[in-house]
């Protein structure tokens, strides 16, 4: 018992790094490309590891899968969106940051 | 215990003025786009506020409608803008500021602040413990057909309201459908991925519309949520330029808008008749009575959301069919 | 417990923030989201002072929001094509008295 809280107390602290710096990256990042590429990777990995460290303490198979069909759903809708973005920033000729 | 409840308190604090903070943004910012976004944001941060609020009916609500739906439409009546008006097409910041007096502006902020201070005197003023209605539909719970008290209240208790909701439903539709829209905004986007993840989310969508409709029952869900979701699918399928029925001509989709106002009104009718009382279902039945209630409401609320979207897009072009 | 008289605060806030944006802001989609920040912020205090019931909180707040909110959206939805129907006759999407204050 006392292994599953520290374990989810890693995975969720985990979790909650990868979105600092996703979102980190959303402000800092010099483009539309750069920006997405930042959120979309780190956002999915850190819902990955909240996801996880929330599943351990799930009362039934059923709660956590649940939380795993959220985290599937999110990898799905957040790769499709992302790539719309920026095929619409292309298609209206966002020009690519250069340094 | 005492450090959960300190963080929670942080919590709470850092969400109500981020709440407050992005409405300062959204209404006093001279980009109409960002404000779009802004307040989409500030629709998913109430959610989270309901959840604290313990008030997860509200949340599911107010994510897929106040946040999703609404935004959708926000969205699309700013493309719409666009095309009409040159300024906003370039970009720039388009709105000039507040183009009242300076004398006025005043006036209108120290009447604000006097009326939040008024309100604020009068919330802080109230007794802090206030037992409100919730013993008499906890004592009544048994009788309503349905474990989760929400529900019962939406659809038994104060099934009242929830009829006179989906009249103003009807009415929104038509009054959208009676003023002349405007034709078609602009080219549909498709591309093979947004094809590929429609064609995953659609189904997935209408799944959980009915288990949200079902799990009403006795948990956080019911016909407005599981109607809202069921909308948002077919928004996701008009924006990827599904060819979807005629949505103002087919007396399908008319059907389909009237058939929860109806059910109510038919039910309504019924009981009045047979228990003398308007919506008083008799105890053993109530169950049924709400399922069925329900389902039919779920697929008026998602149809009239979805004509909603639609509406204004593509009145105009079939207006002008209709008169050839 | 003084958590929900916080949120009570905010949706005072709100309704309030909505009502000078509604009063002073030109452009009638500023306006149309002015109103549901007015929405939100009567949902909020509604919601909260619903909660002072405990141990078991009010359930009948929260169903009159939940109705709210959908009202809200087929409110909002008539309100933008009453917009864009305005904008079509007269460019700018504003009244005519916020209009006339331009010239």
């Amino acid at each position: 018992m006392m292994l599953a809280d520290i374990l989810t107390i890693i995975l969720l602290l985990g979790g909650a790094f990868f979105f600092l710096a996703g979102t980190i990256g959303l402000l800092r990042f010099p483009d539309v490309y750069t920006r997405l590429h930042a959120l979309t990777k780190a956002d999915n990995v850190g819902l990955g590891l909240i996801v996880t460290g929330l599943a351990i303490q799930a009362q039934s198979w059923a709660a956590a899968g649940k939380l795993i069909l959220i985290w599937l759903l999110v990898l799905l809708a957040g790769a499709g969106v992302s790539y719309l973005i920026a095929n619409g920033a292309l298609a209206r000729g966002v020009a690519f940051w250069k340094r | 215990m005492e450090a959960v409840g300190l963080w929670q308190s942080a919590f709470d604090l850092m969400l109500g003025f981020s709440l407050f903070g992005l409405a300062w943004r959204m209404l006093f910012c001279a980009d109409l786009f960002k404000s779009i976004v802004l307040f989409i944001t500030f629709g998913l941060l109430m959610a989270i506020a309901w959840v604290r609020l313990e008030a997860p009916d509200v949340a599911l609500a107010e994510a897929t409608i106040g946040a999703g739906l609404t935004g959708a439409l926000l969205m699309s009546a700013f493309a719409k803008l666009r095309t009409l008006d040159n300024s906003l097409k370039s970009g720039q910041p388009l709105l000039p500021r507040p183009r009242l007096h300076v004398i006025n502006f005043w006036i209108a902020l120290l009447f604000t602040v006097l009326l939040t201070g008024g309100l604020a005197y009068a919330v802080l003023s109230l007794p802090s413990h206030s037992p409100g209605l919730s013993d008499a539909v906890m004592s009544q719970l048994d009788s309503s057909g349905v474990t989760h008290p929400v529900t019962a209240v939406l659809l038994n208790f104060r099934g009242y309201d929830t009829l006179l909701e989906m009249a103003v439903l009807l009415l929104s539709i038509q009054s959208v459908w009676s003023m002349a829209g405007m034709s078609d905004a602009g080219e549909v986007h498709t591309s093979p991925v947004l094809n590929v993840l429609i064609q995953l989310l659609s189904p997935v969508l209408i799944l959980v519309s009915a288990y949200l409709l079902w799990v009403g029952a006795h948990a956080p869900g019911g016909a407005f949520q599981a109607g809202s979701i069921l909308g948002a699918a077919g928004v996701l399928l008009v924006l990827s330029g599904r060819p979807l029925f005629n949505l103002k001509k087919s007396w399908l989709i008319r059907l389909m808008l009237v058939a929860g106002p109806a059910a109510f009104i038919a039910l309504a009718t019924l009981t009045l008749i047979n228990e003398g009382q308007l919506l008083k279902y008799p105890v053993a039945n109530a169950a049924n009575y709400i399922l069925l209630l329900e389902t039919l409401a779920t697929v008026s609320i998602g149809t009239t959301l979805l004509a909603l979207f639609v509406g204004s897009q593509t009145e105009a072009v079939q207006q002008d069919q209709s008169h050839q | 417990m003084s958590m929900l008289f916080f949120y009570a605060l905010i949706g005072v806030g709100l309704f309030t923030l909505g009502l000078l944006a509604l009063v002073v802001q030109p452009h009638l989609l500023q306006k149309i989201l002015a109103l549901n920040v007015m929405g939100s912020g009567v949902f909020l205090l509604l919601v909260a002072l619903g909660g002072r019931s405990q141990p078991v909180v009010d359930v009948v707040p929260q169903a009159m929001v939940i109705t709210g909110i959908v009202v809200a959206v087929s409110a909002t939805a008539m309100a933008l094509t009453l917009m864009l129907n305005l904008s079509r006759s007269s460019p700018g999407a504003q009244l005519p008295e916020d209009q006339s204050a331009d010239s």
